[in-house]
């Protein structure tokens, strides 16, 4: 028994290493100056600098990127919430006309390709002269995020007994304040693993954040495509950038962790 | 959809109301869009109606098959790689205390790197000067590896990037699946006296179904869909080596050939919705 133990352990740690090392390698190629990276090969950092990541603070265009694309993944994480909570609710609690057809079509959006939806939604925001702005963006990844908000949160309402809804309408509360006093706080985990996916989703997506933007509402991804000048790449600065986009994957992970197994199962398992 | 008995009332569209408007704007509005420019020949302010031209011309073109049979060799290989992978690690990660927290957050994390953060994380690890694995491969293994330049170098490099990248969502949803297990389901299995296989293939197996059907249609959609990553790394080359279908796709719409790059767009969705709903019925039936 202790042996099979000692060879899981082994081999899970191996895996995470192998996980690890490629992030590692950005990160300490971002606190690098060019010469060393591109100099003699080195295992670690020996010339340890933070000027890349200075570079990056003190110059607007570096982050302005950061603060655009943190703009629209909030926004479309509120809105996607918004709209998924009471749909989520009537799937869970009723069925009419349509519903089974209605809940699979939706699940259909989350497996259109964003590139499918390129052109039209850039014409689209243009006519309606919004583009280049964190708004098109946000309003562009609801197309994944409302049908999987839909579905965790129907997942997890539907484990809610209906019995607490109707006590609570024996109470007196109406419908909007049993809502937002009773169910939401209820559900609270499961808003939580919601707005954990919409804005992991949001924040990963390129395709859509790059076709929707020109200037102004450009978001860091993009911005990184600077790097490569006409004198090659500027590995310590793209690396740097690279790096600060962890940072909100990790915060965000880190509020989720109790719930995070059971929010990949979409509250269903 | 998991209650036995629902209320019948139609009053509950009211609430789906405000999902339905969001997706009007952002599904529905632009898939007519597309149909639209699929049946037309649009150059500047002229539009000729062609009919089923684009679609037979995407149908035939060498091209198109060239990405969607690469693309659909990738989804498969992706699949008989990530899923057995995902169940092996599900099973291995450690179950209580700080340690499972640990390994959990470390474990999504290359989830939630933007995508092409993942494609710069392997175009600098990948390098046969500058990086990790390159180096390592080439001057310690003694392997040459040029991703940039061998085919099957790049090939490998992209599969072996959408490991590193999606195979930690498949070990946690078999985590998630695995946990929501009762002790008593084991304890029946250890008095019977059941080798730890068995335990695998009649407790454990038949109780992840619901998970790993999800993390099956998750993988086919998501490396059929796949764009960023590759598109970072070898931006379809060498050659057309990794140019898969989104790739071909962005190319014609950047160049705004609205009647060919929307015929692509519909037969692309039509498969992906068609294998899916294919997949989905097969995992049911099990």
């Amino acid at each position: 028994m202790s042996k099979t133990f000692s060879f899981r352990r082994f081999g899970m740690s191996f895996y995470f290493i192998l996980l690890m090392l490629p992030i590692y390698w950005m990160v300490s190629m971002s606190v690098q100056p060019n010469e060393d990276i591109l100099g003699s090969f080195q295992w670690f950092p020996s010339n340890f600098t933070l000027d890349n990541y200075r570079t990056i603070f003190t110059d607007s265009s570096w982050y302005s990127g950061y603060i655009n694309s943190i703009q629209y993944t909030l926004m479309n994480t509120v809105f996607s919430l918004t709209v998924a909570l009471p749909a989520a609710y009537a799937f869970s609690r009723y069925s009419f006309a349509g519903d089974n057809q209605l809940f699979f079509w939706l699940l259909t959006n989350r497996m259109a390709p964003p590139a499918v939806f390129l052109l039209p939604m850039f014409t689209l925001f243009q006519s309606f002269g919004i583009l280049d702005t964190t708004l098109a963006v946000a309003l562009a990844h609801m197309l994944f995020n409302v049908p999987l908000s839909v579905w965790i949160l129907e997942g997890f309402i539907s484990g809610i007994p209906r019995s607490i809804d109707e006590t609570a309408a024996i109470d007196g509360y109406s419908f909007p304040r049993f809502f937002i006093r009773v169910l939401i706080p209820l559900i609270k985990s499961g808003i939580g693993v919601a707005a954990f996916f919409c804005f992991m989703f949001s924040w990963v997506e390129l395709l859509f954040a790059r076709t929707l933007t020109a200037a102004e509402a450009k978001p860091i991804a993009v911005t990184m495509t600077r790097t490569v000048g006409a004198s090659g790449v500027d590995w310590g600065l793209l690396t740097a950038a690279g790096s600060l986009t962890l940072i909100p994957g990790v915060i965000v992970i880190w509020f989720v962790r109790k719930h995070i197994a059971t929010g990949f199962a979409l509250g269903r398992v | 959809m998991t209650q036995a008995v629902k209320p019948r009332d139609n009053r509950a569209w009211y609430l789906v109301a405000p999902v339905m408007v969001s997706i009007v704007f952002t599904a529905v509005i632009p898939l007519m869009m597309v149909i639209n420019y699929s049946v037309q020949d649009i150059f500047g302010q002229s539009r000729l109606f062609v009919g089923a031209d684009w679609f037979n011309k995407t149908l035939e073109d060498p091209a198109f098959r060239g990405s969607f049979l690469r693309n659909l060799a990738f989804s498969i290989q992706v699949l008989i790689i990530q899923i057995p992978l995902g169940i092996v690690l599900g099973l291995g990660l450690p179950k209580k205390g700080w340690r499972s927290s640990m390994a959990l957050v470390l474990m999504a994390m290359p989830l939630l790197i933007p995508f092409n953060v993942v494609g710069t994380i392997w175009l600098v690890f990948a390098r046969g000067d500058i990086g990790l694995g390159g180096y390592f491969l080439n001057n310690i293994v003694g392997l040459d590896i040029n991703y940039a330049q061998d085919s099957f170098d790049a090939w490998t490099t992209v599969l072996v990037m959408d490991t590193w990248h999606w195979t930690p969502l498949v070990a946690l949803l078999v985590y998630a699946g695995l946990r929501a297990i009762p002790d008593a389901y084991y304890q029946a299995a250890t008095i019977d006296g059941a080798s730890k296989f068995a335990i695998f293939r009649y407790v454990q197996l038949p109780r992840l179904r619901g998970v790993l059907t999800i993390a099956v249609l998750l993988r086919f959609m998501d490396s059929f869909m796949i764009f960023t990553e590759p598109f970072v790394l070898t931006g379809g080359g060498p050659g057309d080596t990794t140019n898969f279908l989104s790739i071909s796709l962005a190319q014609l719409a950047q160049a705004f050939n609205l009647g060919p790059a929307a015929a692509y767009s519909l037969v692309y969705f039509f498969f992906i919705q068609l294998s899916c709903f294919i997949f989905f019925t097969i995992l049911k039936r099990f």
